[in-house]
């Protein structure tokens, strides 16, 4: 995995026993953090996950079972929401890849020789962080709502039909899913870039390697760690994002995510087992495809 | 030329007027220069007289401000980096990182789209004995290991015109010899061109077939090693190539043969045909292995310059020879190295000794110390804070 990699490559010299009773003191407060916050929750999701409905309960109520057959229903309901989720989550880390890694470029490799207007500029990427991120969204359903000026202007141009809305597609959604999730990608992506060694890519211009190939054998390989962080950082909360897909914010009824699925489940349908459910897969499914995007970008090394 | 097939052969690299000013201060002034096909040239200076500047001009990685600059006769002023029949052993070798030594050693030859380029890898590392090699990466190997994957990723290009950028800079002194020769070896082998930047003279002295003393922007003197050693033009490639005797008098006598001077007292006489200039303040000097010391007044000669006596103030063995600092009152001091063909010190510190040289071995030079103004007399602070300025730029300039 990619956070094995952190680890220092060289083994490490045998410590003596002290500092290691010291070290591992030292690591109780993370692990128990660990085991309190990260493993009884998890243990517990997967048993709801697991609970039959309770034989003469009221609707919400559920015993303790062994009912696998949750996984089934919940994946045999909501395919295409699953579907969506992903579908989503990759579309808005291709955009988010795609606008950020100029700015990124430009922050980290041109604006080397302007320190102020780097910092400016790092500022301008981290300022959303400042004001909620409900209420950014919530202003962008405002900005892109039917009667917003920007709508109405592009049905005055013939630019969007007449009876047609932004808000509640597929489009406002990843859209979404972009704007919020584009720091995420800027960030890692800054920090790689920032380091870049230019004279590598003076090394290739030297060996008859045109600004394209430069960039391709080089700059994208050499900032591959970046781009496998930011990626990473955009894909996950993106597929599970349950926020810019609902009706109250950027989405509609069909465009529902795993999400709101599950929050309705929990909240609404009180069926915590299919929601448990529809989590774990959720979370299982992330597992699998980073790891393998992590092995597939090969850069287990670089990180 | 394209940059499709190999050159042939070296290319001569002329260039014509070149000035290349940085925002804020300018790293060459006026800089001419012909470097002729299958040569070995070097450029020597301290850092910051612009001979890195001139590298990446020739490389593409600069623009000049000013002038031209061909390559075989081509201009190639506007001309991109990557279009260049030229190929640089870098200073910091950057070597790529993400790629193994044979996909490094293979880079160019893939650009160019030349057959066999994986062939032609392995025949390049097997010249630097690096083929054993050449799955690794960079950063698993030795800096000396290093430095030859880098001159083996430049040479398998074949380029009409090799650049080396203080490519020994980082090697210790045994690798330095070894790569020195390999080096040379493999120029006349392979019959490129080869323009080497450097601030170690005797790397300079020992490698190339020219070499061209660059300062403050310009070059000084160029010419053979022996040439610019045994003659100096300047009192800054007196002082930089080697170190120098130097004494600055009038002008008293003038024959076809020989130029007399009154330094301080002292009657001084160089070879006409070796002082540059002949009339008023000159400065005239001589290198300390060429100075004999004696304890005894030695015999007046019409061949030698006798001085004396004087008293020795610094004795400093190092093995095979002896270094003595001689005060000699108004001249000033006097740096004498003595083989030593006996044991110890010829001279004990504090005696009274007395020097003298073949007159055929002196010369006279085209400025005097005070002119050339490399340690400023004034040390007052703003001359300070302004050396230190300019050394920070070039520092900068440098790197």
């Amino acid at each position: 995995m990619a956070f094995a990699a952190f680890a220092t490559a060289e083994a490490q010299a045998e410590a003596p026993k002290r500092r290691s009773r010291i070290a591992l003191f030292l690591l109780l407060p993370g692990i128990l953090y660990l085991i309190l916050f990260f493993l009884t929750p998890l243990i517990s999701l997967l048993l709801t996950s697991l609970q039959a409905p309770a034989e003469f309960g009221d609707i919400g109520v559920y015993d303790y079972a062994f009912n696998w057959q949750n996984y089934v229903d919940v994946v045999q309901q909501y395919l295409p929401h699953i579907a969506r989720s992903f579908g989503y989550a990759l579309a808005a880390t291709v955009f988010a890849l795609l606008f950020s890694y100029p700015l990124a470029y430009f922050i980290g490799v041109k604006a080397r020789r302007w320190p102020l207007l780097q910092s400016l500029m790092l500022v301008l990427v981290i300022a959303p962080f400042f004001i909620s991120f409900l209420l950014r969204t919530l202003a962008w359903k405002q900005l892109l709502s039917d009667e917003s000026f920007i709508i109405t202007s592009l049905k005055a141009l013939s630019l969007m039909a007449p009876d047609a809305h932004f808000t509640g597609t597929p489009f406002a959604v990843i859209f979404g899913l972009t704007y919020n999730f584009i720091p995420f990608m800027t960030l890692p992506l800054y920090t790689t870039l920032e380091r870049l060694d230019t004279r590598y890519l003076e090394a290739g211009s030297d060996l008859y390697a045109g600004p394209f190939a430069v960039f391709r054998k080089i700059t994208i390989p050499l900032s591959m760690p970046g781009i496998v962080a930011g990626t990473l950082l955009t894909f996950i909360p993106a597929a599970g994002d349950y926020v810019n897909a609902s009706r109250d914010f950027l989405g509609g009824p069909d465009t529902q995510m795993m999400g709101n699925v599950i929050e309705a489940n929990f909240l609404v349908l009180l069926n915590y087992p299919a929601a448990a459910a529809l989590s774990i897969i959720l979370m299982a499914a992330i597992l699998v495809l980073v790891g393998i995007y992590v092995k597939r970008s090969g850069t287990e090394d670089l990180l | 030329m394209s940059v499709r097939e190999f050159a042939e052969r070296g290319a001569d690299l002329q260039l014509v007027g070149i000035q290349k000013r940085f925002p804020g201060f300018t790293a060459i002034e006026e800089l001419d220069l012909t470097i002729p096909a299958g040569s070995f040239f070097a450029l020597l200076g301290p850092s910051g007289c612009g001979k890195t500047t001139t590298l990446r001009l020739v490389a593409g990685l600069e623009e000049p401000t000013r002038g031209r600059i061909l390559i075989g006769g081509t201009d190639v002023t506007d001309t991109k980096s990557h279009e260049r029949p030229v190929n640089t052993v870098f200073q910091s070798y950057a070597l790529f990182p993400h790629m193994t030594v044979i996909e490094n050693v293979a880079f160019g030859l893939k650009r160019r789209r030349i057959g066999d380029a994986l062939g032609k890898a392995h025949e390049a590392l097997r010249l630097v004995e690096l083929d054993h090699l050449a799955q690794r990466r960079p950063q698993q190997l030795s800096g000396g290991q290093q430095q030859r994957v880098a001159l083996a990723r430049a040479i398998v290009n074949r380029p009409a015109l090799l650049l080396l950028d203080e490519p020994l800079g980082a090697l210790d002194l045994k690798l330095r010899r070894q790569m020195q020769l390999e080096l040379k070896t493999i120029q006349e082998e392979v019959g490129l061109t080869f323009l080497h930047v450097t601030h170690d003279q005797e790397e300079a002295m020992t490698m190339a077939d020219t070499v061209a003393v660059m300062n403050k922007g310009a070059i000084e003197q160029m010419g053979a090693p022996a040439e610019l050693y045994e003659l100096p033009r300047t009192v800054f490639v007196a002082n930089f190539l080697g170190q120098s005797n130097l004494f600055t008098g009038e002008v008293v006598d003038t024959t076809s043969t020989a130029l007399t001077v009154d330094a301080g007292g002292t009657r001084i006489v160089v070879p006409t045909a070796r002082a540059q200039r002949h009339r008023g303040t000159v400065a005239v000097g001589v290198r300390p292995e060429k100075v004999t010391l004696h304890t005894h007044e030695p015999a007046g000669s019409a061949d030698r310059n006798v001085v004396g006596p004087g008293r020795v103030l610094d004795v400093s063995f190092s093995g095979v020879s002896t270094q003595y600092l001689v005060d000699l009152g108004a001249l000033g001091t006097v740096l004498v190295f003595a083989q030593n063909v006996g044991f110890g010190p010829v001279a004990a510190l504090g005696s009274e000794v007395w020097v003298s040289w073949e007159i055929m071995h002196g010369f006279g030079l085209d400025d005097v110390p005070g002119e050339a103004g490399r340690f400023p007399a004034d040390d007052s602070t703003t001359s300070i804070a302004a050396q230190r300025r300019d050394s920070l730029v070039s520092e900068l300039e440098e790197g």
